[in-house]
């Protein structure tokens, strides 16, 4: 009896489980959710790589990855999106203060060292076409151009996302739903600098050396 | 009731009100993230392009340091974690890397017993991978 009631006691002070605590806050579910959705996002991507790396050797006699891929010019793009994350994470920080200012000043900056990289990709881009050296001239420049281009296009959705989110954070505040949407946007930042860590990695650097 | 044990939402770092400035240990994780990361990005540029290391393990290299940096990603900016409130976020992430994992393993494994096990002339071999 003694011994059943201090496991009673132990019981009401110990954590609730959290399958008696009932639904989980919001922010919760919705993190949780975006998650999901992210890692989805992933497996998506790692089909383009595994495309990448069956015809990487695919030039069909057109110009390789050694002669096209310019190391510089992809360590700097590495550089921008990095910090760009550096000050995502900055912000989140700001929003979870309530800190303003510091909140667009942040995402101004990462702002504009995500539209940075925007711009040296779409300059890689053009300066490989103009070599004649587009997604149609081999299999490996198809897969070349879909898996940059498609990581290309989610930084583009990021940053007209992170547009919106300031403009909401300018008219609506730090309300819940805000706050739960920019949590959802640092995943998505976050997430996209994981990805261009494999495409650095595996496009350009092994590429260049098949 | 108060200690209500929920998950923890991936991205946060802490459920746990918060003074009203920025706290200075939360930036020092990202900056340590940052560090680090960096660390392993100009790493991964120098085993690219050094003569130092053994040529066919240079890939492999890369890959290493890949996976690193990932992991320093996942550890201080996404602030995913080996605490019980993170064990969903954990098992996601496990299950989206093992299918990751079986995609491109698997691509790779049965493009290479495809090319080895059929003979083209060599005009059409070369729009397939080349081994």
């Amino acid at each position: 009896m003694n011994v059943a009631v201090a496991i009673h006691d132990v019981k009401q002070d110990a954590f609730v489980p959290a399958s008696e605590a009932g639904p989980a806050p919001k922010r919760i579910v919705v993190g949780f959710g975006f998650w999901i959705f992210l890692l989805s996002d992933i497996v998506m991507f790692s089909v383009l790589f595994a495309a990448y790396a069956v015809l990487a050797r695919a030039t069909a006699g057109g110009p390789t990855g050694a002669q096209l891929f310019n190391q510089v010019n992809v360590a700097i793009q590495t550089a921008f999106l990095l910090v760009s994350s550096y000050t995502c994470g900055m912000m989140s920080l700001a929003i979870s203060t309530r800190q303003r200012l510091n909140t667009y000043t942040f995402a101004f900056i990462t702002f504009v060292l995500g539209a940075a990289f925007l711009y040296l990709e779409v300059h890689e881009f053009a300066s490989m076409i103009a070599r004649g050296a587009g997604p149609q001239r081999s299999a490996f420049l198809s897969a070349f151009f879909t898996v940059v281009g498609c990581h290309g296009l989610h930084v583009t959705a990021g940053l007209l996302w992170l547009v919106v989110m300031m403009a909401q954070v300018a008219i609506k505040g730090f309300r819940p739903a805000v706050d739960r949407r920019l949590l959802c946007f640092a995943l998505f930042w976050h997430a996209l600098d994981i990805i261009w860590v494999w495409l650095f990695t595996a496009v350009y650097l092994i590429g260049a050396r098949l | 009731m108060t200690d209500i044990q929920y998950d923890r939402a991936p991205g946060d770092i802490s459920i746990s009100a918060k003074p009203d400035k920025m706290d200075l240990s939360d930036v020092g994780i990202y900056t340590i993230g940052l560090t680090l990361a960096l660390i392993l990005t100009a790493t991964s540029f120098w085993v690219a392009n050094t003569s130092l290391i053994w040529v066919p393990g240079i890939s492999l290299g890369l890959a290493v340091l890949a996976i690193a940096q990932m992991g320093v990603h996942l550890v201080f900016f996404l602030h995913i974690t080996s605490a019980p409130d993170n064990t969903n976020n954990v098992l996601a992430l496990a299950f989206g890397v093992f299918i990751v994992f079986l995609v491109c393993a698997g691509s790779l494994w049965i493009m290479r017993d495809l090319n080895s096990n059929m003979t083209m002339p060599p005009e059409l071999m070369n729009l397939h991978m080349q081994r």
